[in-house]
């Protein structure tokens, strides 16, 4: 086998941009470029919900296609997804506050929403897998290098498979904002990382929820990669005092909507 | 189909810190190492500037070999037998990714092809691509995605089938001989 030549792994400190511009600039880019999507949809062009090509996004550079994606119809395999189960994950795995011997610092929470697809179905037997930084800041991840503390009780990753009602539920802690190297004082708002399957592998999504009123939501490149405003609010979960359990955690609602399926409506199936 | 009541949720970047998240035991082995028909699947994730992408999450989606839509659960619990059709690979330092699978069967009259998405850091969303299998050409002169595409395009779709029957697929985000990404 051709093997390329071995690149090193980038240390933090190369994960910074090249120009390394001020917030000013960064933030002036985004208006501008949101401006421009607005007057080419205006004029008939139609764009995708998320720009590959967001230079504010330094990151992204580099590693965006320049050439359209080929429209095609979707076929065989690509109808389905692959199947899950209950054997796939177990139960403990949605509480990210008891994967240790004690209990994590920071906001307890409850996360709680429901898989859907472009009609309202529920999508049910569908893996959610979650990852997020801790009450700090702080991800465990060994190139995450921000100094601020890890915690000895808070891994950060859970995963789960959606029910019937194609519900879910997370315990976990809220997470902090935390600073990165896309430009300076760039901080980015605190947010759970989802990956998501629906029922046709066209549907596979990876995203991230966000919470209500964030400051920082104007100044991030990621969340503003998403070109219109009523479509970035809908990563953004709600606050449910419904769901909170007294004396015990905060909850928030977030429901997922997946794509499609462009196929022919079959009836779920049931669990081999 | 009615029309769509729901607006879909938008895809962000997988982001730097998806390793420890989104590992699971096996994620790569689709089948058994060494278990009869494995063969390996391997290529470079490349960006704009011809560097290796260290830091990408590459799933593959496959028929079994005589074509059929695999429907066991366990793609996420690897029991070693079900064939699931899924698999997980990160790339590693070098750019590789690298999954142990079966050659996917095609449809009747269709050619053979692994469904793919990408992740990477640095990639705002998700992409789609296909990876078909180089052997028959007759099925790959009929498909209608290839054949819309000019030679090179082409070429970027195609995996090579190396002496001891693996395959090499690299991917490249951008720049010459960038592959072709999919809408549905």
């Amino acid at each position: 086998m051709t093997d390329a030549d071995p690149t090193p792994a980038a240390p933090e400190s190369l994960l910074a941009s090249a120009d390394f511009p001020p917030q000013s600039q960064i933030t002036k880019e985004i208006q501008d470029l949101h401006a421009e999507y607005e007057r080419r949809e205006a004029a008939g062009e139609k764009l995708p919900l998320t720009m590959h090509d967001f230079p504010p996004y330094r990151s992204s550079l580099l590693r965006h296609p320049t050439k359209n994606p080929k429209l095609v119809d979707p076929e065989t395999i690509e109808l389905h997804s692959p199947a899950f189960g209950q054997r796939d994950v177990a139960a403990i795995e949605s509480d990210l506050t008891l994967q240790h011997s004690g209990e994590p610092l920071g906001e307890r929470i409850t996360v709680r929403g429901r898989l859907l697809d472009s009609w309202g179905r529920p999508v049910p037997n569908q893996l959610i897998e979650i990852w997020q930084a801790n009450s700090a800041g702080r991800y465990i991840h060994q190139r995450d290098q921000h100094p601020a503390p890890l915690d000895p009780n808070f891994t950060g990753a859970g995963r789960t498979i959606t029910d019937d009602n194609g519900e879910y539920l997370f315990t976990t802690i809220k997470p902090g904002p935390y600073p990165w190297k896309n430009h300076q004082n760039a901080w980015r708002p605190a947010h759970i990382h989802f990956s998501v399957f629906g029922s046709a592998f066209t549907q596979r999504i990876i995203t991230q929820m966000y919470f209500p009123g964030d400051p920082l939501f104007a100044l991030d490149p990621i969340y503003n990669s998403i070109r219109r405003q009523q479509d970035r609010e809908r990563l953004i979960s709600t606050y449910d005092h419904d769901l909170t359990v007294p004396e015990f955690s905060m909850a928030y609602r977030w429901d997922i909507v997946v794509d499609g399926p462009d196929a022919t409506w079959t009836e779920p199936e049931g669990e081999h | 189909m009615p029309e769509k009541t729901l607006q879909k949720t938008p895809g962000q970047t997988i982001g730097p810190f998806f390793a420890y998240g989104t590992v699971y035991p096996k994620m790569h082995e689709v089948v058994h190492p060494y278990s009869p028909g494995a063969i390996v699947l391997g290529g470079t994730v490349y960006d704009g500037a011809g560097a290796a992408i260290p830091d990408s999450m590459i799933e593959i989606f496959g028929a079994d070999s005589d074509g059929s839509v695999p429907r066991a659960r366990g793609a996420h619990h690897r029991d070693d037998h079900s064939f699931t059709g899924y698999g997980r690979s990160f790339t590693r330092d070098d750019g590789r990714y690298e999954f142990w699978t079966r050659n996917p069967g095609a449809a009747p009259g269709k050619a053979a092809f692994f469904a793919v998405v990408v992740f990477a850091r640095g990639l705002p969303d998700k992409l789609h691509t296909r990876i078909y299998l180089p052997d028959d050409e007759a099925a790959l002169a009929a498909d209608p995605l290839l054949s819309s595409l000019d030679p090179e395009e082409r070429a970027t779709l195609i995996a090579t089938r190396l002496p001891d029957g693996s395959l090499q697929h690299d991917i490249r985000l951008q720049g010459e001989k960038e592959t072709v990404f999919l809408a549905f």
